[in-house]
């Protein structure tokens, strides 16, 4: 999982030829930061053990625990997809969102990692209720067809990127260190780092609360009327405005968290961390088809482990490709997904 | 040619270039949205066409007027693999089956040596002339306008304004669509493979997500109704950055901004006219 070439040469080379005057330069952002080889801390090298049932153990668990951190990411995009039928580009910003702020809550104000997380997946949801109020909500309101939203999101999100790159800056940030203390637990020889458990935890709960909104609260009734039809939720009393500011919240807190867990456990911050995750994102909505919360839920972790397997026994950086080429291939044999119903919804 | 041309020429070269270039691509992306889908693999195809062109050129040593033609090869197959399976679908699944295309092919590049790696492909002869941008950009914009007056044309603004009834008229939904994404990479394959071939370098760097977006706002505030709008969009946005240098880093969230307000507030783009056709 060495990563082959090295960074100094590469921005460099970026700045050599950054500005060509045709289209953008691409060299004002950083490496993604699982493209640099970057792995989560306190885990042994695969090197060491040779390709043994040993690591190939540990790559599974390994998996297990970065696709539950996918799972977490899809499911505020296919609940947002679900309910308000809109492809929300500006998800991916909510992630890096999210990261940023519990950086700046535990490096600048001192807050602890418990404090900082439930803030800054709630800081991401107000900003999601923010974005979707300025881009979308006029668009809902006219109508308008499901590729205006897309190209909206689009635009929006590329701004917001940019700016946040151009006030932030490009570099990869790190938490201060210390806030999840503890050596790596060791469960029959294999290691799980505390920040991996953390996500691993905080992945169920966050499952979990989200499940009983849905299920057991009148609001969650009110969620999956509108799922399901917006316009006769709106004539049974539905305030169907106020219900979906309520979803882009729930969506944005989940980016949030995810942000914050992800940053946690690869602890590299930088604003473009959401456009590779968006990535991820629709290979696990696709694959477990669009609007399908239990798919997202088994399609994320099934992810996490391709990718690991991939990196540990192929080549780290072909990962993405792998990623893409099972989209495709779902995208043939299973459009609705692999737990899909096999009608279509047709627009 | 005249001396002061040539002197223009020389001085404005890239720019100059640049703006064919763009028109091109700009022209790619109006093909796709005339039959209401959106693709954001754009980047990538013309990727695909620099890659493949400055391979054939550098290490097959072919000439340039045969190595043109074949650098749609590759985008072809590509939109050909991506665009069969999601056109059959409601247009979301296009947009998003493409929007990661460019960011994967980038980390194929980065970790295929051969491609060059993290350096990318350099010392691609300057063989894209002035007459060969240019030109393809006339043929492309005539021939565009005159498809887009035929029948195919009219079928193809039935099936965006409204999908049911372009069907019942009959309309094959997905072989237009297959039709309209194929041009589309052939037309950003040409695009990439003049690009390489007037810059002298290719990285791997310059496919990705951002000149995606860019690319959309070109059409989208051109104005997608006749070929001319998305090329206009096209030359106002290569220009804009050289009149305001100062805003160089700004300059991304000017295209992500222009794409918010035009859809927003100015559907139709700058150029909002509608091609006339002859009463059916």
């Amino acid at each position: 999982m060495i990563s082959k070439f090295n960074y100094g040469l590469l921005r460099s080379q970026e700045k050599v030829v950054g500005s060509r005057g045709l289209l953008a330069p691409g060299g004002s952002r950083a490496e993604p930061w699982w493209g640099a080889g970057q792995r989560p801390a306190g885990l042994p090298s695969p090197a060491v053990g040779g390709y043994s049932g040993a690591m190939l153990a540990q790559q599974l668990v390994n998996g297990v625990l970065l696709g539950a951190s996918y799972a977490l990411f899809a499911l505020g995009f296919t609940l947002m997809f679900g309910v308000l039928r809109v492809i929300n580009l500006t998800y991916g910003f909510y992630f890096s969102a999210g990261a940023f702020v519990a950086l700046f809550l535990t490096r600048d104000a001192g807050f602890g990692i418990w404090a900082a997380l439930p803030l800054a997946a709630a800081a991401a949801g107000v900003i999601a209720v923010v974005l979707d109020w300025l881009l979308l909500a006029r668009l809902r309101r006219q109508g308008a067809p499901e590729l205006a939203s897309l190209m909206v999101t689009l635009g929006g999100v590329l701004a917001l990127y940019s700016a946040a790159t151009a006030v932030l800056g490009p570099d990869i940030r790190r938490l201060p260190p210390g806030l999840v203390a503890g050596a790596p637990f060791e469960f029959f020889g294999l290691r799980v780092s505390t920040p991996q458990l953390l996500v691993l935890v905080a992945s169920f709960v966050l499952v979990g609360a989200l499940i009983w909104l849905l299920h057991g609260t009148r609001l969650g009734l009110a969620i999956r009327a509108m799922a399901e039809k917006p316009d006769a939720a709106g004539l049974m009393g539905i305030d169907t405005g106020r219900t979906a500011a309520l979803v882009s919240f729930v969506s944005g807190c989940l980016a949030g968290a995810g942000g914050v867990l992800i940053g946690l456990n690869f602890n590299a911050i930088q604003p473009y961390m959401g456009e590779s995750m968006m990535l991820r994102g629709f290979v696990v909505v696709i694959v477990g088809g669009l609007g399908d919360i239990r798919g997202a839920l088994i399609a994320g972790l099934a992810l996490g482990v391709v990718e690991v397997l991939t990196a540990g026994y192929v080549s780290s950086g072909l990962k993405e490709a792998v990623a893409f080429a099972i989209l495709v291939a779902v995208l043939w044999t299973r459009p609705s997904g692999l737990f899909g119903r096999p009608t279509l919804r047709r627009a | 040619m005249p001396g002061w041309l040539d002197d223009f020429l020389w001085t404005y070269q890239n720019l100059v270039h640049a703006l064919g270039i763009n028109g091109l691509l700009a022209l790619s992306m109006y093909v796709v949205l005339a039959v209401g889908q959106l693709s954001l693999g754009q980047a990538a195809f013309m990727g695909l066409g620099a890659y493949s062109s400055a391979i054939m050129t550098l290490k097959f040593k072919l000439p340039f007027l045969l190595v043109l033609p074949a650098s749609c090869i590759a985008p072809a197959l590509f939109a050909l693999a991506i665009g069969a399976p999601t056109l059959r679908l409601s247009g979301v699944y296009l947009a998003i089956a493409t929007i990661g295309l460019g960011e994967v092919l980038r980390a194929v590049y980065i970790n295929v040596d051969w491609l060059g790696g993290a350096l990318g492909l350099s010392g691609i002869p300057d063989s894209a002339e002035f007459w060969m941008i240019y030109g393809l950009l006339g043929v492309a914009v005539v021939a565009l306008w005159l498809v887009g007056r035929s029948g195919i044309g009219r079928a193809m603004e039935a099936i965006r304004e409204d999908e049911t009834a372009a069907q019942v008229l009959g309309i094959n939904l997905a072989r237009y669509r297959l039709g309209a994404l194929l041009t589309s990479a052939v037309l950003a394959g040409l695009a990439g493979a003049l690009g390489a071939h007037s810059s002298s370098f290719i990285g791997p760097n310059e496919y990705g997500f951002e000149p995606a977006v860019t690319i959309l706002s070109f059409a989208l505030l051109g104005g997608s109704g006749t070929p001319l709008g998305p090329v206009l969009g096209a030359w106002i946005l290569t220009l804009l950055p050289e009149l305001l240098r100062g805003f160089s880093d700004l300059r991304l969230v000017f295209n992500g901004l222009i794409i918010v307000l035009v859809v927003l507030f100015l559907p139709a783009g700058l150029l909002g006219v509608r091609m006339r056709r002859r009463a059916a």
